[in-house]
């Protein structure tokens, strides 16, 4: 039975020597990023090619796409947080697509690395800290300062919320990391069962119990893909929406 | 609805006076705005329904509550180690990190928020 972590594994396809000790190299890793960004570039360019007033399908895909995105933002960022559509865009779709790449046999989940999601936590909580600061200065620190409590009790809340905005990085990438890692491996474990019991003389009656279980994985995997893309835009709108109202 | 509103008498009805295109054509205003408002209520419910729905809920509230205590053990460490406080900084701050973790999930299950509205909503 092949290792259920052997998939995650980085591989160098060409590499442009060291640096500081380091392998500088396009990998795998970089490859499939490559191409969830080139799926999204031709779906949005040819869908939106036309422009048609009765949209054909990929159309109608690019549009549902925008316009899931777009409202999604206004639910939960308010309306003058349309400006960060390109934003929470990009990052949905990125990761929806990365997310539904690796569902494919054989290719490598970009989206099941920590530094990955990591990196794209990053960039949501910077924006916020720096959008907040930008737009309301010193005001932006109210956010550690929730209101109606008596100033004794502040000693005890003020860090509490620091410690819970510090953790929203943590916690965004984390989540996505997480149950795409975790997905992936329950995944082979049951699709390995299926191979072991088969070469297991009598015991191949029962080869067909995992199947069943591993097709099922793989539809909840489908779920899994769409429904952390989504989650992980509506809390870039939430984080967002604190960086537009500070004073909650 | 304002299918009805558009196929109305219109052109059978020759005997029609400006005042009375204008009271219709408030009324058909009045009536598009009620259910505009009532399709994006609608909307904003079905979308809470969707974001609190299930496995993405559980999955949201345990990575909350660990990445508080996370943050709150890993800040006391680093205290520790600037200031050689050990154990104290790790101490108060795992606690504090148990806080934030519990008051993320609270958040994050949408009871701090509700309980807002409400009083937002009684003070109007």
């Amino acid at each position: 039975m092949a290792s259920p972590i052997e998939q995650f594994e980085i591989k160098p396809i060409v590499s442009f020597g060291k640096i500081g000790g380091s392998e500088i190299a396009f990998t795998n890793s970089g490859l499939f990023m490559a191409i969830a960004v080139a799926i999204i570039g031709l779906l949005f360019v040819y869908g939106t090619r036309n422009r048609s007033l009765v949209p054909g399908r990929l159309q109608a895909l690019a549009e549902m796409g925008y316009e899931f995105v777009a409202s999604t933002v206004k639910d939960s960022a308010g309306h003058d947080g349309m400006k960060f559509v390109p934003l929470v865009f990009s990052l949905f779709m990125f990761v929806l697509v990365c997310n539904l790449l690796g569902l494919i046999p054989g290719a490598f989940t970009v989206t099941s690395h920590l530094v990955v999601t990591a990196a794209l936590a990053a960039i949501v909580i910077l924006t916020v800290i720096i959008y907040g600061i930008a737009k309301h200065g010193a005001h932006f620190f109210g956010l550690f300062v929730p209101k109606g409590v008596h100033p004794l009790m502040l000693i005890i809340l003020v860090p509490i919320e620091v410690i819970s905005f510090v953790s929203r990085p943590i916690s965004l990438s984390v989540r996505l990391f997480a149950n795409l890692l975790a997905g992936h491996i329950a995944l082979k474990i049951f699709a390995g069962f299926v191979a072991t019991l088969v070469f297991a003389g009598g015991w191949i009656v029962l080869s067909p119990l995992p199947l069943l279980l591993t097709v099922a994985i793989v539809a909840l995997e489908f779920l899994v893909a769409v429904l952390q893309a989504y989650v992980f835009a509506v809390l870039t709108c939430i984080y967002l929406h604190d960086a537009l109202h500070p004073g909650h | 609805m304002t299918g009805q509103d558009e196929k109305g008498p219109g052109p059978r009805e020759p005997a029609e006076t400006d005042a009375s295109l204008e009271s219709r054509l408030k009324s058909l205003d009045a009536g598009l705005k009620r259910v505009s408002s009532q399709a994006e209520a609608e909307s904003r419910r079905e979308s809470a329904k969707a974001d609190s729905s299930g496995i993405g809920q559980a999955m949201r509230l345990s990575t909350e509550f660990i990445a508080g205590i996370i943050v709150g053990g890993g800040l006391g460490w680093a205290v520790d180690k600037w200031f050689g406080t050990a154990p104290f900084g790790m101490i108060v701050l795992l606690m504090l990190g148990f806080g934030a973790g519990v008051m993320n999930v609270v958040r994050a299950a949408g009871l701090m928020k509700s309980r807002a509205d409400d009083k937002s909503s009684a003070q109007n």
